[in-house]
């Protein structure tokens, strides 16, 4: 086995700011982000890409991290969890989320706010079922899904 | 995951000239979201990983003198949501929605689908009774492949190593023909189905003109129930005609016990639903 590993430079824009890191080529992007760029908002759990906790948007798209690579994401633009909220004001989702118990131990919570808001901007009326098909790629093992939901329907409202 | 080198070409001919130069050492990632797992698991270990990421072609969605056409690099999201595939083809807009999460189906694509190949997954089974067919281009050539010679076995196609799937051909979907896709999974909706099945049918008079039968996650590939569509033809469009003989799809399967249900149960299911499947299509009150 090789011991020094096949690096790359990866340039990335994450939430509007400029980053530079040189990884291994088999570096995940989510431990790009946590480790390399030292964003450790988004959160790894299931590592398959099941359970959405690390989802993040990718040239505008949502998608997991623990399952694409960093070399993949040279030059690409990248949202996570920081850079939802606009400066100390919270993002309405945020807000929804936390009038609605929308979150207990939080672990699956930046993955939550990202698929929800990726759900508004493409769907900013979805009825239940719209919202229950969207997010059934984010798992929480606390909140029993319904405070969720109430979140995302009050969400809406507010941004309507 | 082992230490590889990361290509990222921004042509077909480019990506299938590095897949020659490596030969067999370099291995194409589309998506990610099949081989990113085989990686993880050190199940699969190149020493080149050729990323399609950039390639420009290969992205486009079209009908052309009745025929789909599909690029390898379009994203079974795109499928879903495309006007012009539900309206050509509806059965496969549906089994491509089935997919399971939209945030895997923002990234996996449809050629890497069909070279991943797993048995389980949603389109097979509808590719096949439609007919579609598979073009795979190499440095030095392009062939077309049937969808019925594609599937070899789990997680096996008659690709070769060199060559990229570059597009996918789906004849238009009669409109005179009732369709399903029944995915029947006790767990939950994103999972693999524990037996699925897709069909197409119709009925003249209260006789049975023609239908097709596609059976998915019951064996080593995705199978066609042939002897079930041939025994049928001329047949009355009933319960019992239906019910007698979907009994016979209990011979072609060969499902494995797992997660999703026992080989016992899968394949009584693969009978009922085989069964449930025809009556929709056909249009048969049970």
């Amino acid at each position: 086995m090789t011991s020094t590993p096949i690096r790359q430079t990866v340039q990335v824009t994450v939430n509007g700011k400029p980053y530079s890191a040189e990884v291994p080529t088999y570096r995940t992007l989510v431990d790009f982000i946590r480790y390399d760029l030292g964003l450790t908002g988004t959160k790894e759990t299931c590592s398959v890409g099941v359970c959405g906790a690390c989802t993040l948007m990718l040239d505008g798209q949502m998608i997991s991290s623990c399952i694409t690579l960093a070399v993949r994401v040279d030059g690409a633009d990248i949202e996570t969890i920081e850079g939802v909220a606009n400066g100390d004001e919270l993002h309405p989702i945020q807000q929804a989320f936390i009038d609605n118990g929308g979150f207990q131990c939080g672990a699956c919570t930046p993955g939550q706010i990202m698929a929800s808001k990726a759900l508004l901007e493409e769907n900013p009326h979805p009825t239940e079922d719209e919202i229950k098909a969207w997010m059934m790629g984010n798992l929480c093992r606390c909140t029993g899904y319904y405070q969720i939901i109430d979140s995302i329907k009050a969400a809406a409202e507010k941004m309507a | 995951m082992n230490d590889f080198a990361f290509h990222a070409p921004e042509s077909l001919k480019e990506a299938a000239d590095l897949l020659a130069q490596y030969d067999g050492d370099g291995k194409l990632i589309a998506g990610g979201t099949s081989l990113m797992l085989l990686l993880k698991q050190s199940l699969v270990q190149p020493d080149h990983l050729i990323s399609l990421h950039r390639v420009p072609e290969a992205r486009g969605i079209e009908v052309k003198d009745g025929v789909l056409h599909i690029g390898g690099l379009v994203t079974q999201r795109e499928v879903e949501q495309s006007a012009v595939v539900r309206e050509a083809t509806p059965l496969l807009a549906n089994a491509y929605s089935r997919v399971a999460t939209v945030r895997i189906r923002n990234a996996a694509t449809v050629g890497g689908g069909l070279a991943q190949a797993d048995p389980a997954m949603d389109p097979p089974s509808s590719l096949l009774v439609l007919g579609a067919s598979v073009v795979v281009t190499s440095a030095s050539a392009e062939r077309t492949i049937s969808i019925a010679d594609w599937y070899a076995d789990y997680y096996e196609t008659t690709i070769n190593e060199d060559e990229i799937v570059t597009e996918l051909l789906v004849p238009v979907q009669p409109t005179d023909m009732g369709w399903t896709y029944i995915k029947y999974l006790p767990r939950t909706e994103d999972d693999y189905a524990t037996v699925s099945v897709a069909a197409l049918g119709k009925a003249d008079g209260g006789k049975i003109s023609e239908v097709r039968v596609g059976l998915g996650a019951v064996g080593a590939t995705a199978l066609r129930a042939s002897d079930l569509e041939a025994a049928l033809v001329g047949a009355d469009a009933n319960h019992d005609v239906l019910k007698h003989a979907s009994q016979g799809v209990a011979d072609i399967v060969d499902p494995t016990s797992d997660p999703r249900g026992s080989a016992d149960y899968k394949r009584d299911m693969a009978v009922v639903f085989a069964r449930r499947a025809l009556e929709q299509v056909l249009g048969v009150v049970a």
